[in-house]
């Protein structure tokens, strides 16, 4: 079990971080060190792809929060594209559902951002 | 009970016992899985048996003084899975995972509530030198408490 990060320049001073496998108490920390080495650069407009995540925990939840809070501290923010039904279901039995975006595409997910 | 009925039941449970760190984390969850999805639980609830389990394993990785391994036990009962998780093997002068230290843990609360959630009975027990044992069960839909 792994977790594959890719990240890539998106238009509008944005970048994508694609994001496939699973993300635990194991995995987890890769994911932080992709975000906060964005954040580190300067980047403060992030789209965090889980489409091709298969499982995500309160470790995984923790990062992407941190991720936010950091972003957001400097006027930006995380849009989050997720269409698995039960990683939609943890977002929205803990709540999370009403501090990300959450859309259905990655086009969605930009349009929100500008 | 007879050799045969003391054998069927005996096989109604799985015993899994891992290492204390996070790369077993996955290990356990699969196995769970596995069990849940012998007794027909829909995939939904085996989901999120997964999840509670491996969020229990997690807080004794993350919060508990460490033990040396986390030991689960799913037992398959009338239309319910049983799912306890041990931390145990504690060095000398270490003390398990409490509840109230569980519950108050910096960064514990999203998981404590994801297990809470998820899980339809969730119980600890604290026992000062073998470590804690969390018990949960999940039933079946359609099956009362």
């Amino acid at each position: 079990m792994d977790i594959k990060v890719n990240v890539r320049e998106a238009p509008g001073d944005c970048y994508v971080v694609d994001l496939s496998g699973e993300i635990d108490v194991y995995t987890s920390p890769k994911v932080k060190d992709a975000i906060g080495e964005l954040i580190d650069r300067g980047v403060y407009h992030l789209i965090i792809n889980l489409e091709k995540v298969r499982y995500i925990d309160s470790t995984g939840l923790g990062v992407l929060i941190g991720g936010l809070k950091r972003v957001r501290e400097h006027g930006g923010s995380v849009n989050l594209v997720c269409t698995n039904p039960q990683i939609k279901k943890i977002f929205d039995i803990t709540g999370l559902v009403k501090i990300f975006g959450i859309f259905e595409t990655e086009d969605a997910a930009m349009k929100a951002l500008a | 009970m007879n050799p045969a009925a003391e054998r069927d039941a005996a096989a109604e449970i799985v015993e899994l016992r891992v290492p204390c760190r996070a790369e077993w984390v996955a290990l356990v969850r699969l196995a769970t899985a596995a069990v849940a999805n012998r007794l027909q639980f829909s995939i939904e609830d085996i989901e999120d048996v997964k999840l509670a389990v491996a969020e229990a394993c997690t807080a004794v990785i993350q919060h508990a003084a460490h033990g040396e391994f986390i030991e689960v036990t799913c037992e398959a009962m009338p239309g319910a899975l049983q799912v306890r998780v041990r931390d145990s093997g504690h060095a000398a002068g270490t003390q398990s995972l409490r509840l109230l230290d569980f519950e108050q843990a910096r960064g514990a609360g999203l998981g404590v509530f994801l297990i809470r959630t998820l899980m339809d009975e969730v119980s600890y027990d604290v026992h000062p030198d073998s470590g804690t044992d969390l018990r949960m069960v999940k039933r079946l839909a359609g099956r009362p408490g």
